[in-house]
């Protein structure tokens, strides 16, 4: 049976009496007519874009990846990209591919910036940024919410680990980090009445926002926010989503943002990652139990039970999940069967206004001087695709936002994704 | 108002240390040491004291620990090494060694689990926590390097740290040989232990990698004493001359020489002495400690830093000179840098169980809301440690310091009840008692009405046994998790 046939077999299990309380908050309803959700997926540590993407009929491949290289008749063939050049996915993104087969998943190639950033901090910034000069300002989605209509709901991004990350950094709204909905709460040592009066003296306390002293103004501020977010976030803790997601963080953390969604409880940009793929040593390609083998498993698991939950849910068409990672990794694998960070790698976008699909050319990996396609001396790829003309599809066409004012520059239209 | 010695005392040990509890600060006042700069030079001379903490473990009158098989096992297991730590900040009679293992353990993240996943969960936690008195084959954990060299030789740490077996693990340099550089450590050593981003080339990192190239582990010894150690692997040393974009030697000559590979050891030593020689290295150090010690707040007292970053050069790379200095200054005592600092996870739950009590309690019970909390004790999120100041602060993270001031507060019901009987005839006088025991940072009136209309909400006050007990655990409860105590 076909990972599609599941999707749709799956469905069968599904029942329509589904009555989740429909909650919209008043301040959703004046912010948005529509209920378009971004879900910005993080992968941490620099994706080997080589090994998630493969050029499975280049020689050099091959040739600079010995033990690395997927063979070609391990990939799933995904066609060609506008150069020709045949490309397969990793032989465990199995549900990724039907969703591309669906015409729902686009793959832009080479992304990147100009001196691309070795550095996971530096690179994480840039891309949190969208700023390789100046990395320590907010984020490009903090700036997309700095420019709702105020008030913002405090629920208007919502983080699914427990940091904030600098993507959603903003000027002017405190993003909640909720990693778990259940634990979500306030506890306290009393029951009853008593956890109400509780409850009622802490948000009194955290009232008091001084200018004089912003740090204690911050925490408090904090306070406030989980107070002002927690009600709505008990919801989502109750979600039954239509299909089994698999036991791992990103799958759990994708599970909470259907919950969302489908509770309507208004946010508009949430935050998922997941992380160990800094594959230094022993990356792992192709071994059954591989590192990176388990990673794009875990990653397939989970993107495929949200995409089958959001179709059952009808929330397919809302909803569009964009991916990045900092960097990709070195065109040669290293002594030690892994390999070092790298210059540009792929994005994924998933949704049902994508525009599914190859985008970009695929890099020439042969390592002579003129290559255009390689840098850092035909160590790592060279980007074609500027990462913020991505951003800015997703912000004009789907946020309706202003690209060119939250960038801070036109960086044109980008591949024609949505 | 200047700050009584009380007062400064408290603020020393919230610093230096993770607080204190009542019965300590009277410890002090018996010892003689209740004036701030004998306090001061207590903290800082630990190496008189014995570093006996660990025999406490499981008595009676110390915080509970919760083994995972019979006796604590932090050799064996990490959870176990996690609890051992807690417990050393909640007792040990040198807080100053613990708070500057703690900044060590941010600065030079290492996660136990990417080591687990490669050695297993038993030599996972053997080799980040053992103790050499504990293991059958001596081990010396990666804790117990970072707690030995606590105020130590800042260069003689570096070259610890390059050997340490879990770091070979950790950045992957046990498998950086001579046909195929491994860079993750080169990169990491000059970006985040020693000079800081934007001061090397790419290049650099290139060169560095093959620097290290031999610097791998071997498994020595047989049966339990068996261990991995570290190797220089004169084979796999890639023997030609590596140059950087910075002097690696004092007359400003930037070329490590072509070496043998019997010899080839010494191009590690000569990288470790010259980025700990960089002059980006003394003053991004200087910064950090300042912040950890003084104020991270406000925008900071450059001279101060100055001073503190000579002082390392001066010194020869010697930290207690630095971390003395910190702590005797002006700044330090100053009350304008009182409560400037946003507590760790590790701090607030530590001074929290100080202050509040702990018969009856396990540090076990604080493992899951630290992780809630955002730091999990051995298992940094990645190498540049975690993020620090306002990063801490999250909504749910808020949320997990609360519910571990309720989970607390709780435990400590009765314990409570019975200390503030007699003491809480109004409740003005169980806020004030609580307010004794508990150090946030000044409440407004507000803020403190909205204690004094929770302690009479639900029925009139009349300090019956009952609402001693409840009112006051909800009071230590609202006092702990309110944004005033989340600062140090």
């Amino acid at each position: 049976m076909t990972r599609r046939d599941f999707v749709r077999g799956g469905v069968a299990a599904f029942t329509v009496g589904f009555a989740a309380p429909r909650f919209l908050s008043d301040l959703a309803i004046a912010q948005g007519q529509s209920r378009r959700n971004l879900v910005v997926l993080y992968l941490s540590g620099g994706n080997d874009a080589l090994s998630t993407l493969i050029p499975y009929t280049d020689p050099q491949y091959f040739a600079r990846r010995p033990t690395l290289a997927v063979p070609a008749a391990n990939v799933l063939q995904v066609g060609s990209d506008s150069a020709g050049r045949p490309l397969g996915l990793h032989p465990r993104l199995a549900g990724m591919r039907s969703i591309f087969n669906a015409g729902r998943l686009a793959i832009v190639q080479r992304t990147g910036y100009p001196n691309s950033s070795r550095s996971h901090f530096e690179g994480t910034d840039i891309w949190s940024t969208a700023d390789p000069v100046s990395t320590k300002g907010t984020g490009w989605l903090g700036r997309y919410l700095d420019r709702l209509p105020s008030p913002v709901d405090p629920l208007a991004g919502w983080s699914t680990v427990r940091e904030l990350p600098r993507t959603l950094l903003s000027r002017t709204v405190g993003v909640p980090a909720i990693p778990d909905a259940a634990s979500y709460a306030f506890l306290s040592p009393n029951g009853g009445a008593d956890a109400t009066f509780a409850r009622q003296s802490a948000l009194r306390i955290a009232s008091h926002l001084p200018v004089d002293q912003p740090h204690l103004a911050f925490v408090n501020a904090t306070s406030q926010a989980a107070f002002a977010t927690l009600d709505r976030v008990g919801q989502v803790a109750a979600y039954r989503p239509t299909v089994t997601y698999p036991n791992n963080g990103l799958a759990l953390a994708l599970r909470a943002v259907a919950g969302a969604m489908v509770n309507q409880i208004g946010t508009r940009v949430f935050w998922v990652q997941t992380g160990g793929f800094d594959t230094h040593a022993g990356q792992g390609t192709n071994a059954a139990n591989g590192t990176y083998a388990n990673l794009m498993g875990a990653l397939d698991g989970a993107l495929s039970a949200f995409y089958a939950d959001l179709v059952n849910q009808g929330l397919l068409g809302d909803t569009l999940v964009l991916q990045f990672s900092e960097f990709s990794r070195r065109i040669d694998e290293n002594g030690s069967q892994g390999t070092d960070h790298g210059a540009a790698g792929i994005m994924l976008a998933m949704g049902g206004a994508v525009r599914g699909g190859i985008y970009g050319t695929a890099p020439d990996l042969r390592p002579t001087a003129d290559n255009p396609t390689l840098e850092n001396a035909t160590r790592d790829v060279r980007f074609e695709t500027d990462f913020r003309s991505v951003y800015a599809t997703v912000i004009d066409r789907w946020l309706g936002g202003d690209a060119n004012g939250i960038l801070g520059g036109n960086f044109g239209g980008g591949p024609a994704i949505l | 108002m200047a700050p009584s010695r009380e007062e400064e005392l408290q603020h020393l040990l919230r610093r230096a240390g993770f607080g204190a509890s009542e019965a300590e600060i009277d410890q002090y006042a018996r010892r003689g040491l209740l004036g701030f700069s004998s306090a001061a030079a207590h903290l800082l001379t630990y190496q008189e004291l014995p570093d006996d903490v660990d025999d406490a473990i499981g008595s009676v009158g110390y915080v509970g620990v919760t083994a995972a098989q019979g006796r604590l096992a932090p050799a064996v297991n990490i959870n176990d090494a996690r609890q051992r730590w807690l417990f050393r900040m909640v007792h040990s009679k040198r807080p100053l060694q613990e708070k500057m293992t703690l900044f060590w353990h941010n600065h030079f993240a290492t996660a136990y689990s990417k080591i687990a996943g490669d050695v297993g969960a038993t030599e996972a936690a053997r080799m980040m926590a053992a103790k050499p008195s504990e293991d059958a084959g001596s081990v010396k954990g990666h804790l117990e390097l970072l707690r030995e060299h606590a105020l130590g030789n800042f260069r003689d740490l570096l070259v610890a740290i390059a050997q340490d077996p879990a770091m070979l693990y950790w950045l992957d340099g046990r498998t950086n040989v001579r046909a195929r550089p491994q860079e993750n450590f080169a990169r990491e050593l000059m970006e985040l232990f020693t000079m800081g981003v934007d001061t090397f080339t790419e290049n650099d990192v290139y060169a560095g990698a093959r620097v290290f190239t031999g610097w791998n582990l071997l498994r020595s010894g047989s049966g339990a004493a068996a261990k991995w150690v570290f190797n220089y692997n004169a084979a796999q040393h890639e023997t030609a001359a590596k140059e950087f974009s910075f002097p690696i030697y004092p007359n400003g000559d930037r070329v490590i020489p072509a070496r043998s590979g019997a010899a080839g050891l010494q191009d590690g030593l000569d990288l470790i002495e010259a980025v700990a020689r960089h002059p980006a290295t003394g003053p991004r150090l200087a910064r950090k400690l300042y912040n950890y010690f003084i104020n991270e707040t406000d925008p900071p007292d450059q001279a101060l830093i100055d001073e503190i970053a000579g002082i390392y050069y001066a010194r020869d790379y010697e930290i207690e000179p630095m971390v003395r200095r910190l702590l005797l200054s002006s700044q330090f005592r100053d009350p304008a840098n009182y409560y400037k600092r946003f507590s760790w996870p590790a701090e607030f739950v530590v001074r929290a169980i100080k202050e509040a009590g702990w018969s009856g309690f396990s540090v076990g019970t604080a493992l899951t809301p630290m992780v809630n909390m955002g730091q999990q004790l051995l298992e940094p999120p990645d190498v540049n440690g975690w993020e620090l100041g306002r990063g801490w602060f999250t909504t749910g993270a808020m949320l997990a310091r609360m519910n571990f001031a309720s989970q607390l507060a709780t435990n400590q019901k009765f314990n409570l009840r019975d200390s503030f009987r007699g003491r809480a005839a109004s409740p003005d006088a169980l806020l004030e008692t609580a307010m004794a025991r508990l150090t946030p940072a000044p409440y407004t009136a507000t803020s403190r009405s909205a204690l004094i209309d929770y302690i009479n909400a639900g029925g009139t006050y009349t300090a019956s046994d009952t609402q001693v007990a409840n009112k006051g655990a909800g009071v230590v409860h609202l006092i702990i998790g309110s944004g005033e105590y989340q600062l140090i």
